[in-house]
């Protein structure tokens, strides 16, 4: 565990209880058996958003308390532990970061404020296929106005403001705002395995506006939410670990607890290695966009591709441990998988992130 | 006995032709095989008929005898029914627990009697049968069951809960291991057959995480059965529920029925992520791991031809059957996960328009397959077996 601030310590304390408290698992299965439109439960992110956690890497003069990536991911990583389904990441942070980064003051203006008290809702449409590929983009501007495609937008279904990466007059890609309720937007629910929000785009001449930064802006946004998944994949496979390490000190077979078994022991040894050596990983990603540090897109792809395999690894190993309970829907074994394989494509699977991490390192 | 690709075998495969093309509806060419009950839709008029031609036949189970009703053939003529059936584009509609695990076992330590009043239902297809083992508190330690079966002079009468038990809900009879004796653990254990349809039964559904409800909890309260389908002896039941998990075990390891088989990886992969300027899979990391799936699945192919010609000459599976499982479930397991990562996230549809109906079954298969490596013998217990009746290694496990 990073060594936190005091305000760091409150914040991730407060999350904690409100989580278990207020957002247990059973909250998800309630929103996923209710077939919530949104894929979320819209009074819970109203009470994470009172609360202040939309706001926490958005500065004070916009509504947010600016504290920073590691101060969000640690909100995440409890929010992920229970697998709470919320806006938070997609507005919070990708929306919110894109529009810090390069947003005018005119469009901080606008926007920030909204998202930080959570009345407003922002999502990140960068990918074109069910892979992540930043670098291929169709979708262009002219004239202000948008015409594409975008697949798999978190919480597109909800955004007020979708972030969307587009080719400039110039054949340039960068990054545009465009709002939800646009004429030339037309979303399609998408319902995935893991039953979170998500939609594909299509946009047919919306309104446009530019931010910032290019390509360069793109890359930065995309390595911010890429550490904000992988904190909330980190609570994710730590509460799966500790689910089923509990069930290996309670479940009895052979007049013992299954715990007993070496077999069992060295691969419950085995995922708490890789839990600690990811979560050394995502802090330091989430660390390094904090001090803006040259070396955030090859720390976020080491922490992606290790947090990946790590979640990959306990989710299995959760179903198998629990026997068969962990094949029923009744258990929470199946969301804990479900969950780790949507969050591992997100903004790039283990094989795009060692790909990329061996081409920043020239190999 | 016929012999490999001998005179007598190439009459039979005329006659194997001549009788599948007689009999088998065009109109099923090359259709599924709708025996799996989960969609219980209703069979059509060809279906019925062709089911009621293989039942008659004996072919559905053609190496079972012919006195009860079996094909009667070596098992090179089977073979051949089975390349023909193929080449006809044509299914076996005779399946399910009772020819795969209860009929070998049956025909092995089931009386006369016993024998001529189920094995016909099988091989017809006309009573369906569920396999009543794992308990709440019996799972790996199958033989801590407690489900009491008691003397009540001329019947026996049944208290206790079975829980996964697939198929339960379509069930007419179930093979159960049941306990007769409180005072010993696998000695108390007898194998009997129960009757389904009786008030004294009760199933409830469970759902899978793939979203159906292949198995129930099943629950006995005063059940009945025959004094006639006690199968072996009183207190006897262990050695039979056993070998017929070697039955299941050896099924499940032909790779035949499990989750995840499919077109190609690569061309799959080469349609979802592309290729390089060589035509090779444009994600190079993604290709070295469907090569190592491949070789495995090739291996596993190779080794399980080479079981196949070393127990020429040799009856029913042996314990290397366990090797055959881990190997086939876990190869495929990981098929499965490589056919989702190359789908991407349409790989992880799981309603809608948006994912096409190969998609849609790719993320469930995904997930109905993780129970391939818990039941009939989960990984770990396959892998015990292994270290201890085959590699010789102790055995510390508190097995009283
Ligand atoms: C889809 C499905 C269909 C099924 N169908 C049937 C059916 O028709 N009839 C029926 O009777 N049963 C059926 N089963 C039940 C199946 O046989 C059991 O789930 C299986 O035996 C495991 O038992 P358990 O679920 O109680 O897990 P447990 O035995 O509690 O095992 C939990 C974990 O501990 C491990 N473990 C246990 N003992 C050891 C050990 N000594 N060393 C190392 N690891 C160990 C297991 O491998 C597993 O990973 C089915 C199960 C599934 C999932």
């Amino acid at each position: 565990m990073a060594v936190l601030s005091e305000e760091q310590s409150m914040l991730r304390d407060a999350a904690k209880s409100w989580v278990q408290e207020k957002s247990p698992v059973s909250a998800f299965r309630k929103m996923r058996d209710s077939g919530a439109e949104l894929g979320y439960d819209v009074a819970a992110w109203n009470e994470m958003a009172e609360m202040g956690w939309a706001g926490v890497i958005i500065p004070e003069e916009y509504g947010g308390s600016n504290f920073g990536y590691l101060s969000l991911g640690l909100i995440l990583e409890e929010l992920g532990r229970t697998l709470t389904a919320s806006p938070l990441l997609a507005s919070g942070l990708a929306a919110a970061s894109a529009l810090v980064l390069g947003g005018s003051d005119a469009q901080k203006s606008e926007w920030l404020p909204k998202i930080a008290e959570g009345t407003a809702v922002g999502a990140l449409a960068v990918d074109e296929g069910p892979h992540h590929n930043p670098s291929k983009v169709e979708a262009s501007v002219k004239g202000g106005k948008l015409t594409g495609k975008k697949a798999f937008v978190l919480e597109g279904m909800a955004a007020d403001v979708l972030v969307v990466s587009a080719k400039g007059e110039d054949g340039k890609v960068g990054l545009y705002l465009v709002k939800g309720d646009d004429a030339g937007v037309k979303r399609t629910r998408l319902h995935l395995a893991d039953s979170r929000g998500a939609a594909n785009i299509e946009f047919n001449g919306a309104a446009a506006e530019a931010l910032s930064g290019g390509a360069d802006l793109l890359e930065k946004v995309l390595d911010r939410a890429r550490a904000g998944i992988a904190a909330e994949m980190l609570g994710s496979a730590n509460q799966a670990f500790e689910t089923t390490l509990e069930y290996l000190k309670t479940r009895v077979q052979f007049g013992q607890v299954i715990g007993s078994f070496q077999a069992l022991q060295h691969r419950a040894a085995k995922m708490f290695t890789d839990l600690e050596l990811a979560r050394s990983t995502v802090e330091a990603a989430l660390a390094a966009i904090d001090a803006d540090s040259p070396d955030v897109p090859e720390l976020v792809s080491l922490a992606k591709a290790k947090m990946g395999d790590t979640f990959h690894l306990v989710s299995n190993e959760m179903v198998q441990m629990h026997g068969g309970i962990g094949m029923t829907d009744a258990h929470d074994a199946g969301f804990y998988l479900k969950r780790a394989r949507a969050a591992e494509a997100a903004f790039g699977n283990q094989a795009f992130h060692r790909d990329r991490y061996a081409r920043i390192q020239g190999y | 006995m016929a012999d490999f690709g001998g005179g007598d075998l190439d009459a039979f495969r005329a006659e194997a032709r001549a009788w599948i093309e007689a009999n088998f509806p065009a109109e099923l060419k090359n259709k599924p095989n709708p025996m799996m009950r989960e969609e219980a839709v209703e069979p059509s008029p060809a279906q019925q008929a062709w089911k009621k031609a293989m039942g008659d036949k004996g072919w559905g189970v053609p190496t079972w005898p012919a006195q009860y009703g079996g094909g009667g053939l070596s098992p090179a003529e089977a073979r051949v029914v089975q390349q023909e059936l193929g080449r006809a584009g044509a299914y076996n509609p005779i399946g399910g627990m009772g020819v795969m695990m209860f009929g070998p076992t049956l025909l092995e330590y089931g009386t006369e009697a016993q024998k001529q009043e189920h094995i016909p239902g099988i091989v017809k297809g006309e009573v369906w049968w569920c396999q009543g083992y794992s308990e709440p508190g019996a799972g790996s330690d199958l033989a801590a069951l407690q489900t009491r079966c008691e003397d009540k002079g001329d019947h026996f009468l049944i208290n206790g809960q079975k829980i996964w038990t697939s198929g339960a809900q379509y069930a007419d009879m179930c093979f159960c291991l049941v306990r007769t004796d409180t005072t010993k653990k696998h000695e108390g254990i007898s194998f009997v057959l129960i009757d389904m349809h009786q008030p004294g039964v009760e199933v409830r559904p469970i759902k899978l995480i793939n979203g159906t409800s292949p198995f129930c909890e099943t629950f006995f309260t005063d059940a009945r059965a025959e004094k006639k389908n006690l199968v072996g002896p009183l207190n006897g039941g262990w050695t039979i529920g056993k070998r017929l998990l070697q039955h299941e075990r050896s099924g499940l390891s032909g790779g035949g029925g499990m989750f995840g088989m499919g077109r190609s990886l690569d061309n799959m992969a080469k349609e979802y992520v592309g290729v390089d300027e060589a035509g090779r899979i444009a994600d190079s990391d993604l290709r070295s791991r469907i090569i190592q799936n491949d070789m495995d699945w090739r291996a596993f192919q190779q080794t399980a031809m080479r079981a196949m010609a070393e127990a020429k000459g040799n009856s029913g599976p042996s314990a290397a059957t366990s090797i055959m499982k881990n190997a086939a479930t876990s190869t495929l397991q990981t098929r499965a996960e490589l056919t989702v990562e190359i789908m991407g996230a349409q790989g992880l549809g799981w309603t809608g328009d948006e994912f096409s109906k190969e998609e849609k079954e790719a993320v469930r298969s995904w997930l109905g397959g993780k129970a391939t490596t818990i039941y009939g013998g989960s990984q770990e217990v396959q892998s015990n077996i292994i270290s201890k009746r085959i590699l010789g290694l102790p055995d510390l496990t508190q097995n009283h």
